[in-house]
């Protein structure tokens, strides 16, 4: 009993993401577990606001799979690039460069992966292995050239920016229509593809790095360094292993992210809110930003309880000029999650661990 | 000799020694480079990013970091020409003070967050960024506020009234001044130095280290606000994302200029080193025709801005790379 309520303990921040996800989704989807109470609040919206898509958000049968679709492959983007950024956030760094490693790869993608069948599997791993290159060289960095990761990471994000504006000055390419179909079509006629490849994406990537020995030392790395140096973890190579992996994962969102634009673009603006959200994302998802705690699959949680708001104001027909305002709001509130620490402790001396 | 060297730090001397040479790089290519007009020009362009960076400092030896400096510029902007718009001849006469005053309370709210919620400032302040700008977003869409900076901001930003000496180039060096006698001679000034080395320690000296958090991130939010100012009065309006290229370069020069990340150590001096590396840098780097000799040199066709981005990054790990190093975890 007692370890149950050590183990609900250790993840009540994990779990606030999963239920604030699944909440969202019962708003989104107008479930019956809110239903009624749901339908009185929509009508009482759609009084102040005046809206002409009411339908849409009425009835959840008009929720048709080509819907669910477009915010699956939103919501799978972002949610690989937040995992792509736990990875840093659990050896206790931090990657800046998640925006700008996912918009090189979707350039290069954009250049590489089309052709014949030969073409475009060579095409696929180049785009892989430039994403884990680019996350190597930023732990390589952070290794051995023992530098701030929050640094390296804005000054190597320049650089990957530079390497896509240089494939893509402006927007264009093309992609293999067949493979992009497939990817961003549904499977079955019904579950959308991305979301089985995100789930590959846990059960082949994710699940057997953190089961491994090298997985299990970012975590003593995050959590004490000194430690883990001392009880001989090989902090070098886990702290390379999450850094490549992280380029592994962008390069990942890349691909995705040109199956479903059939194109690239160097866009730094887009690049600068994925990583904003991704920092986000892997907050709400119960991450430790203090290293040593939390999961990649909290990660994804957060990254789709983040892109249901998101798609929420865009269905409550939120004019757009606050949508902005609402955004930056919500993502404030979300990060004000981790003061909830605060009241707990007893001793102030505490708060400055 | 080996004293001298001892009180004057490597990054400084590093950092100096590479303006010298992207000077006399420079003066290879064109001998206009150590033209005193050049220079000063320089200066004047670098006196927005020294102001920025004087607030990202004060946050830095702290051991925190602002992010919210982007938007905090654009505010200051256009807060202060939207003020002139408002009130009319008053509004023309408080539209600095009102401008700093808006940037004073971004940074006050930046520092209650991490004061006393005790959340990362990395992630708040991202978090207040992106409030801000989605404030600003508003501002600009919703009301059409004037944009237009007032003659006050114009003449303080481009006119040079003295000597041939740009204006703003003054209000950086009341800025550094003030700064530099902050640090140095007043106790805020020994808090903020011990704070960044352990805050645990200065609140058990009876330090309010709550208060030194606020008045540091005060201080930035007000200086990003003041470099908003400047610049709406330098491009003679205020437009949005206007602040979005100084957020990489203010930490850089901070960093460059020896200011460790961690906090708890570091000189306005070598901020200004920082500072004017940088401004040199990407000067050099916007004239050499770098398409041209990339395409002589491997007959590769390609824009400058690609190569620029990554110049400009390589070049700032490499000069952390030789000086900016922590100590090798061994415990």
């Amino acid at each position: 009993m007692r370890s149950f309520r050590l183990w609900v303990a250790a993840n009540n921040a994990y779990f606030l993401g999963v239920g604030l996800c699944a909440l969202m989704f019962a708003v989104y989807f107008g479930a019956p577990p809110v239903g009624p109470l749901l339908l009185a609040l929509m009508d009482g919206l759609n009084a102040m606001f005046p809206s002409d898509i009411e339908s849409f958000v009425y009835s959840p049968a008009s929720f048709t799979p080509n819907v669910l679709n477009t915010v699956a492959v939103k919501a799978v983007l972002l949610a690989l690039v937040a995992m792509a950024q736990t990875l840093p956030v659990l050896t206790r760094g931090l990657d800046l460069s998640v925006g700008m490693m996912f918009i090189m790869t979707n350039c290069i993608a954009s250049v590489l992966v089309i052709g014949g069948p030969v073409d475009v599997t060579m095409g696929v791993f180049i785009v892989l292995f430039a994403g884990a290159a680019a996350g190597f060289l930023n732990g390589l960095i952070v290794v051995f050239g023992r530098l701030q990761p929050i640094i390296v990471t804005l000054a190597t994000g320049a650089i990957y920016y530079g390497i896509a504006l240089g494939i893509r000055p402006i927007p264009g390419g093309s992609v293999d229509p067949v493979l992009a179909d497939f990817i961003t079509g549904l499977l079955w006629g019904k579950v959308p593809t991305v979301l089985v490849l995100l789930l590959c994406v846990v059960l082949f990537i994710w699940i057997p790095f953190r089961r491994s020995v090298i997985g299990r030392g970012c975590y003593a790395t995050g959590s004490a360094e000194g430690a883990a140096y001392l009880s001989g973890v090989d902090i070098n190579s886990s702290k390379l292993a999450a850094y490549a992996l992280s380029g592994v994962l962008c390069a990942i969102a890349g691909l995705v992210q040109t199956f479903y634009t059939y194109n690239g673009e160097a866009s730094g603006p887009s690049a600068g809110t994925y990583t904003l959200n991704s920092i986000a994302a892997v907050v709400i998802g119960g991450t430790s930003l203090f290293g040593g705690f939390g999961s990649a699959i909290g990660s994804i949680f957060g990254a789709f309880s983040l892109r249901t708001i998101v798609d929420l104001l865009f269905v409550f027909n939120m004019e757009a000029l606050w949508q902005q305002l609402f955004n930056g709001i919500i993502l404030l509130l979300a990060v004000c999650l981790g003061a909830t620490r605060v009241f707990r402790i007893r001793n102030r001396l505490e708060l400055f661990t | 000799m080996r004293a001298l060297l001892k009180s004057v730090d490597t990054p400084l001397i590093v950092s100096f020694s590479f303006i010298l040479i992207l000077l006399l790089a420079g003066s290879l290519y064109s001998p206009n480079f150590l033209s005193p007009e050049y220079l000063l020009q320089q200066l004047q362009v670098g006196a927005f990013l020294g102001i920025i960076a004087t607030g990202a400092m004060l946050v830095i030896l702290l051991g925190h970091i602002d992010l919210s400096i982007p938007w905090v510029v654009t505010l200051g902007g256009m807060m202060a020409t939207a003020a002139a718009g408002w009130w009319g001849d008053f509004g023309v006469a408080i539209a600095v003070p009102f401008a700093l005053l808006c940037g004073l309370l971004v940074g006050l709210v930046n520092g209650l967050g991490v004061a006393y919620l005790r959340i990362p400032s990395m992630i708040f302040t991202l978090g207040i960024n992106a409030v801000v700008a989605g404030l600003m977003v508003l501002h600009t869409g919703g009301f059409a506020p004037q944009d237009h900076a007032t003659d006050l901001m114009h003449w303080l930003a481009v006119k040079r009234s003295l000597l041939g000496i740009p204006n703003v180039l003054f209000v950086w060096i009341a800025v550094g001044l003030a700064v530099v006698f902050m640090l140095n001679r007043t106790p805020l000034g020994r808090y903020i130095y011990a704070f960044g080395n352990r805050e645990s320690a200065t609140y058990l000296s009876g330090i309010s280290t709550r208060g030194v958090l606020l008045a540091c991130f005060g201080m930035a939010g007000a200086l990003s606000a003041l470099a908003g100012v400047l610049l709406a009065g330098y491009s003679t309006k205020a437009y949005q994302a206007m602040g979005d290229p100084y957020l990489l370069p203010a930490i850089a020069a901070v960093v460059l200029g020896g200011t460790n990340i961690l906090g708890g150590r570091g000189t306005y001096l070598g901020t200004v080193v920082g500072v004017i590396l940088i401004t040199l840098l990407q000067s050099i780097l916007s004239i050499l025709p770098l398409g041209a000799m990339l395409q002589n040199l491997l007959h590769v066709r390609l824009e400058a801005e690609p190569i620029r981005q990554v110049i400009y990054g390589a070049v700032i790990i490499t000069m952390l790379l030789v000086y900016g190093r922590s100590a090798k975890i061994q415990s």
